[in-house]
């Protein structure tokens, strides 16, 4: 069937910022929709609150609003635009519910919207639980047992016919949010009454456990003419219990006959065909029973998902853009398969490689969460990695996570060595593995390791983990591997051809086997070049090879026989990625590299990208000429230099990743361009920079470094309290804090030498009160143009990664900026950077200080280049190859006019019982922006995309620091003024009556009850201003932070903030919100003549 | 044995050095790859792979082991089995014995840890290649490659022997369900109770897979197996319903007395006719065949529908295809085409109740999306006045 002629325009809802359960992989399908559609001829209207997508950038779609994704916001965006059709399905569990609301409110049939890819009827069949049991029975479909329940009292008869553990899964909720397992009715009725509150229609599904039973996930498509295709299957190696996107996954499934498999697929083509999905991608979840094959559903998606990204990753099946045209009415046979060009849509990939899929855990960032996995996704990124067996895959995707590891062990970062146990310390210790893998964690794979190692059978280990035997013997394979070579080494024995090689193809790393052999990684690499072990470059084609391929997506593996990759003759700069999304590390780096990929591309070269992050577009097969999937290692980078020849490597935009190997690849002969290496090391290193920042006219706040607790006092006395300190060496404010006395100093300097003993750690005066600055500016070894100057909101000492901002700035007296743009522009010359910079500053007391200087991509640029509309990364990208600012035509700051407003958005309510404390350690995992002529619309549509929305009325309950108490009546004055009741903690209340203002005194926590947490937990507060100063008030808030964030109340800590949510709810009582497209501010800003190349240029 | 050393020639002169599996011996035969990621033991025991040295291009083969339920027939008749790693653990409920076993037992010698990506690109490059497998102590690479190519280029040419006769069952027999210790029912098809009142079906059998006789047995009918040099006169005879013509290895033309007996009752009996049974009908009406450039052997092939327009994805193993404009002017309709090639997936006697499909609506291994035809030939049946 040929595609419709009766639309013209068609509504996209994007998902938002990214939060742990729905991460960049929606980018990566929105992306795909969009260009699909827009090939198609189709006019695209993009909504999406996520400014650090590649989807939101303006020349993505013909009109994109970065506004929250509300139902409200989205039906004034349909009022303005009238779109024919909207398209539910792409933008995740945010954009499917927000469809849903939509449709059930009556905006679609007022405004004659029709949905397209799943109908309203599809989408409830699938979400809601109790719709969806009835369809699978209905079509003869085995369920766990189970029932609904809406109460507690409803929930325990349930229990009682099902027994224990039972599972309980809220309705309607993201990435198993609130689900848990109950072994117990203290568990059961505590766990009953959290999934009730998580589910937004207070429903949860009581459930039969499949604890440990096998699970499985199929990639179904289906068109308008009821054509159906598998694109891939999966295999948990982690059992039924942990959720899929903390389990270790791996494509095709590994253990099923052909038998149970089509079994499975004529399940699969069933469901889909019951539930309704009419067009597009569908996931579905099966558990199966290893003991009897029983096969049971567990869950069905309709729409692209997380699992989805992996699987058109893991085939070269693009099931998004393939969705998006099946929604517009193509069939499944009318489409091409772009990797063979000659063969349709319409087919099943076949795999002749192993993919393993390993999630990317943070828990060091929240001390004290629950950090075993369940039913509840905790995971916060992922990496895939391609091999030939299961066994390379594996090892190569541990080292893709970039923790410090670089295979399954066996690497001399293993913190037990067995070796080295005395007998009785080897029993306790084999007591401990045992126990420790009764239970599902993180780091288990590594503890399989040692269970293997201590002489534990497969058996005993299914038993004690429930993991498929089969992937259990491959583990066991490899470790014998690792024994074989230790014996080897252990008599005296070099590196021979046979023991590399048949290590190499179990995926060993050159660093284990350096470690093994005790030899450096170099020699490893040495010897095995003379001996002739290089890795092949195969293709991933969809097909086994039964066609030629001409899409170049490509991965290493150790066969021997042939290298499918010639290097061209083109011009080509290799882009390093930046591996697994994390905090700190998320998706704006990708953003970057995407950015660096296109412009160079646009400039004729040759664009080879590596990376191993399955949900990013940066993966995407066309985003660059060249793709390969590989681990973001010294080792495989060298591999990809030596198959490619590149003139130039990228360093600068993959976050850091690639950064830390900078040094290493220079000195191994790689053609870094851009800022140098070592100008990188200068930024870094706080003595080298200490130099520069004086001899640009810098000034750091007052600071030393301490090797003892002597030396900290000292510093300490000098520069006085408070102080921020940190180890050296480690990044991204890692174990960064602020320390009010010095019995708080000298506890932290006593865990510091013990954590890394001879490692100095870095103390510098905390610079209390101050305004925060980010800037990100390019410059060429001519000049420097700054990009743009944001202003946190946030109070100083929270990281800028967890910081609102505002662009233009809008406290900061204009002398200050001056001196800001005169010393980045200088300390950019200084350190001959070329391409990004990113500053931040500090201003208290009239004096401005240098807090740090990155000459590299920042996390702002994507929001910088959306406010101004200038692609930064783009233009930096030129720079790196050679072009001036000069001749880019960029040597202006563009001064945009409208007001552009950062939010930090957070994962705590994603870990119960975990402080929301923020400070100098960053926690945020996405961001989102919010644009309006006026800065109380920008900031209260950023606090309302960031799922905040601002109260309209109620009470606010202020608690502040006695300086603050004269500076928060005006702003008190104004909630009252817009009808807000207003309560105090005492000291403030005081100031408030002095004033003249009504308000309740209320007691703190420690001066009786019922106090400010009880009214926060009666849902009494609607909202809280506190600004507590010191280190006993800190503290005391934790509790009232806690309850806050669990029932979502906004939450203030600064009067800066406090007088942006006054501004943000009087605009929006006075004049409410507005939306508008990014293209119409840019036009808007360009007709005024700034001078500055939009985006796209 | 964990190591030892195998070897893989080829008649153009690649060798391929890898590690055995299985037997130890030497094998020859002529190099096709399947891109089937399940049932590679359905595969090992397809008739139609006689003499045949199949590699599997998914790389981890052998992880569910082998069980009686899954065989296509009683013994395998792959000669020899190539794969990029072999499993040595059989990890399934349903597993007998490991795969490993299974190859020790009946002689299957197996080559694995080689660049089975490599030879699959090299077959598809160069067409279906005669070969060998070595597997045991004492090879050496070296020393042996001139050896063993020239024993791959001495094998003999499928497309001149009769692979059919060595295949066939040797006597008349009446399908009732699985032998001896082999359980189950046809994969993916409804279980019917076998009536006494159905209709009877006389299945040729050029090398029949088991799992086209469960599935012509679960619609209902009786089922009886006859030998491959059957006459016309002899299924006559029995007065069968309707005729089927099985799956088989091998060149369609060498098989002549098939289309002998397919001319024969052509006029008579409705007739349903998979892959060779496809092959030999189009022989039998005066259409033509050819040989494939490698062959169409996997579970995804895309097959058009023509009547519904409907995709259906299928199992295909052949390594001859009937050509369209010959079956056109004998007669035939074409109602399938393969999406990938444009090859005929299926045609349709004009006027005659015969029909016939080259790929596999038994799967086994495979999708079931075809499993429709199997209720088309029942209702045929109807077509003769009984």
């Amino acid at each position: 069937m040929p595609k419709r002629t009766d639309i013209d325009k068609i509504l996209l809802i994007g998902s938002g910022p990214i939060i742990i359960g729905q991460g960049c992989e929606f980018d990566y399908s929105g992306t795909q929709a969009c260009k699909a559609l827009r090939e198609e001829g189709y006019r695209v209207v993009l909504v999406n609150s996520n400014p650090a997508t590649i989807m939101t950038d303006p020349e993505m779609a013909d009109r994109t609003y970065i506004e929250p994704i509300t139902p409200e916001v989205v039906e004034r965006i349909i009022a303005r635009e009238r779109p024919d059709v909207l398209l539910p399905t792409l933008g995740g569990q945010t954009g499917l519910n927000t469809a849903v609301a939509l449709a059930e409110s009556g905006v679609l049939a007022r405004y004659r919207v029709e949905m397209i890819g799943a109908k309203i009827e599809a989408i409830r069949k699938a979400e809601d639980r109790e719709l969806f049991k009835r369809a699978m029975e209905s079509i003869g479909m085995d369920l766990p047992r189970g029932a609904f329940a809406r109460s507690l009292d409803e929930a325990l008869a349930v229990v009682g016919s099902i027994g224990y553990p039972a599972i309980i899964r809220p309705s309607f909720t993201l990435g198993g949010t609130g689900g848990s397992i109950a072994y117990n009715i203290d568990e059961f009725r505590e766990f009953v009454a959290w999934g009730l509150a998580s589910s937004p229609i207070s429903e949860i599904l009581i459930e039969e456990s499949v604890l440990g039973w096998k699970e499985f996930e199929l990639e179904v498509m289906r068109d308008v003419k009821d054509n159906v295709v598998i694109v891939c299957s999966i295999e948990n190696m982690d059992p039924m219990g942990v959720h899929t996107g903390d389990s270790i996954t791996v494509a095709p499934a590994q253990t099923l006959t052909d038998r149970e498999y089509q079994a499975m697929r004529d399940a699969a083509i069933a469901i889909i065909r019951e539930i309704g999905v009419e067009t597009g991608g569908c996931n579905i979840q099966f558990a199966v029973d290893p003991k009897t094959g029983r096969m049971v559903v567990i869950e069905v998606n309709p729409r692209v998902s997380r699992s989805s990204a992996l699987a058109s990753k893991a085939t070269g099946f693009p099931i998004a853009k393939i969705a998006a045209k099946l929604a517009i009415g193509y069939t499944l046979d009318e489409i091409k398969n772009d990797i063979t060009r000659v063969t349709p849509a319409s087919f099943e990939p076949v795999l002749d490689y192993v993919v393993v899929k390993i999630p990317r855990w943070n828990f060091e960032k929240f001390p004290g969460v629950d950090e075993r996995l369940g039913l509840q996704m905790k995971s916060v990124g992922e990496a895939m990695a391609i091999g030939g067996t299961f066994k390379e895959a594996l090892q190569k995707g541990i080292r893709s996570l970039e923790i410090g590891r670089f295979g399954f062990g066996a690497d001399g970062r293993d913190p037990v060595d067995l070796a080295a146990l005395r007998p009785e310390e080897r029993d306790a210790f084999r007591d401990d593995v045992t126990s420790r893998l009764r239970t599902s964690r993180w780091d288990n794979i590594f503890y399989l390791r040692y269970a293997l190692l201590l002489g534990l059978s497969v058996e005993e280990i299914r038993d004690l983990t429930a993991i498929d035997p089969w992937f259990l013997e491959n583990l066991k394979e490899i470790v014998e591997m690792e024994e074989e070579i230790r014996l080897h080494a252990a008599s005296g024995g070099e590196p021979t051809r046979d023991l590399l090689l048949r290590a190499k193809r179990m995926g060993f790393a050159d660093v284990q086997l350096a470690h093994l052999f005790g030899k450096e990684e170099p020699e490893i690499r040495a010897a095995r070049k003379r001996l002739g072990i290089v890795p092949s470059m195969k293709t991933v084609d969809t097909c086994a090879a039964e066609f030629a391929a001409f899409t170049p997506y490509h991965y290493s593996t150790y066969d021997g026989k042939e290298t499918e990759v010639e290097p061209s003759e083109r011009r080509k700069i290799l882009i390093l990625g930046g591996g697994p999304n994390r905090i700190g590390q998320g998706i704006e780096f990708d953003y970057c590299c995407v950015h660096a990929v296109q412009a160079l591309r646009e400039q004729g070269f040759e664009t080879i990208l590596q990376n191993s992050n399955p949900e990013t577009v940066s993966t995407d097969y066309d985003t660059s000429d060249r793709l390969y999937f590989e681990p973001l290692t010294l080792e495989e980078i060298l591999n990809v230099i030596d198959a490619e020849r590149p003139e130039g490597v990228v360093v600068q935009f993959g976050g850091q990743t690639p950064l830390k190997l900078a040094l290493a690849l220079e000195a191994a002969g790689a053609p870094i361009i851009g800022t140098s290496p070592d100008s990188i090391d200068i930024a870094e290193d706080r003595g080298r920079f200490a130099a520069i920042a004086e001899k640009v006219g810098m000034t750091p706040p007052p600071n030393g470094a301490a090797l003892t607790v002597e030396d900290a006092r000292v510093i300490a006395a000098r520069v006085g309290f408070p102080l921020l300190v940190r180890p050296s060496y480690v990044l991204g404010g890692r174990a960064m804090r602020i320390v009010y006395d010095e019995m708080a100093l000298e506890e932290y300097m006593r865990h510091a030498a013990d954590a890394s003993p001879g490692h100095p750690v870095l103390i510098d005066r905390f610079l209390e009160d101050a305004y925060e600055v980010d800037i990100d500016a390019v410059a060429d070894r001519e000049r420097c143009v700054i990009g743009g100057i944001m202003q946190h909101i946030e109070e100083a000492g929270i990281h800028s990664g967890d910081s609102a901002c505002v662009l233009p700035t809008y406290l900061i007296r204009p002398e200050h900026l001056d001196i800001i743009r005169r010393q980045t522009k200088a300390v950019a010359m200084e350190l001959g950077v070329v391409g990004l910079m990113n500053a931040q500053f500090a201003i208290k007391d009239g004096v401005v200080y240098i807090l740090e200087v990155n000459p590299r991509a920042s996390r702002t640029v994507p929001f910088v280049s959306k406010a101004t509309g200038t692609p930064l990364a783009k233009i930096a990208a030129r720079l790196m190859v050679g072009q001036t600012l000069a001749e880019i035509g960029f040597t202006e700051e563009p001064k945009p006019r409208h007001i552009s407003v950062k939010e930090a958005v957070l994962p705590f309510s994603r870990f119960a019982g975990v402080d929301g404390f923020l400070g100098p350690e960053m926690k945020s995992t996405g961001e989102v922006m919010g644009i309006s002529p006026t800065f109380g619309i920008a900031f209260a549509k950023s606090q309302l995309a960031a799922g905040e929305g601002l109260p309209m009325a109620g009470t606010a309950f202020i608690s502040v620091n006695e300086r603050d108490q004269k500076n928060v009546v005006p702003i008190a004055r104004d909630l009252a003024a817009l009808k807000f009741d207003l309560c105090a903690t005492r000291g403030t209340a005081l100031a408030l009556d002095a004033a003249g203002l009504r308000v309740k005194t209320i007691p703190k926590l420690t001066e009786g009850r019922p106090n400010v947490l009880d009214l926060i937990v009666n849902g009494e507060i609607d909202l809280i201003i506190t600004t507590p100063l010191g280190k006993t008030s800190r503290a005391d808030d934790a509790a009232i932070r806690r309850a806050a964030i669990m029932r979502k109340i906004p939450f203030i800590t600064t009067l800066s903030a406090a007088a942006a949510v006054v501004l943000g709810v009087k605009a929006l009582s006075d004049s409410g919100m507005q939306v508008r497209s990014l293209q119409e501010y840019h036009a808007a800003a360009a007709t005024r003549g700034a001078g500055a190349p939009t985006h796209g240029a | 044995m964990e190591h030892a050393k195998a070897l893989l020639a080829l008649e153009d002169g690649t060798l391929f050095e890898g590690e055995g599996f299985g037997a130890a011996g030497e094998v020859g035969g002529e190099v096709v790859f399947n891109t089937s990621m399940t049932g590679y033991q359905e595969i090992l025991t397809d008739p139609s792979y006689s003499g045949q040295l199949v590699a599997m291009t998914y790389t981890e083969i052998g992880n569910y082991g082998v069980n009686a339920a899954d065989a296509e027939a009683d013994k395998p008749h792959v000669r020899g089995f190539i794969a990029r790693e072999f499993s040595r653990r059989a990890s399934s409920h349903r597993a007998e014995m490991s795969l490993a076993e299974y190859m020790e037992r009946h002689a299957i010698v197996g080559i694995h840890r080689i660049d089975t990506r490599a030879l699959t690109r090299l077959l598809r490059e160069k067409g279906s290649q005669r070969g060998v497998i070595a597997s045991g102590p004492g090879l050496d690479a070296t020393r042996d490659r001139d050896r063993l190519v020239a024993a791959a280029r001495a094998v003999p040419d499928l497309s001149a022997i009769d692979t059919v006769l060595g295949v066939t069952t040797p006597r008349r027999y009446e399908w009732r369900g699985e032998p001896e210790g082999a359980g189950g029912g046809a994969s993916g098809a409804p279980g019917h109770a076998r009536g006494a009142a159905g209709p009877t079906i006389a299945a040729l059998d050029y090398g029949v897979k088991r799992n086209i006789l469960r599935s012509l047995a679960a619609t209902g009918a009786r089922v009886v197996v006859l030998p491959a040099k059957t006459t016309a006169e002899e299924v006559l005879d029995l007065d069968p319903d309707g005729v089927f013509l099985s799956n088989g290895p091998g060149d369609p033309r060498m098989a002549t007395y098939a289309i002998e007996t397919i001319r024969g009752l052509m006029e008579k009996r409705p007739i349903f006719g998979i892959c060779l049974g496809h092959q030999l009908t189009a022989l039998a009406s005066g259409a033509e065949t050819f040989k494939l450039k490698f062959g169409h052997h996997g579970a995804n092939h895309p097959v058009l529908n023509q009547a519904t327009g409907k995709i259906e994805i299928t199992t295909q193993n052949h390594n001859y295809a009937v050509e369209p404009e010959s079956a056109r002017r004998a007669g035939y309709a074409i109602t399938h085409w393969n999406l990938y090639d444009g090859t005929v997936e299926g045609m349709r006697h004009r006027e005659l109740p015969l029909f016939s499909v080259q790929y596999h609506p038994e799967a086994a291994p495979g999708p079931h999306d075809s499993h429709y035809l199997w209720g088309q030939f029942l209702s045929h049946l109807g077509v003769r006045d009984r």
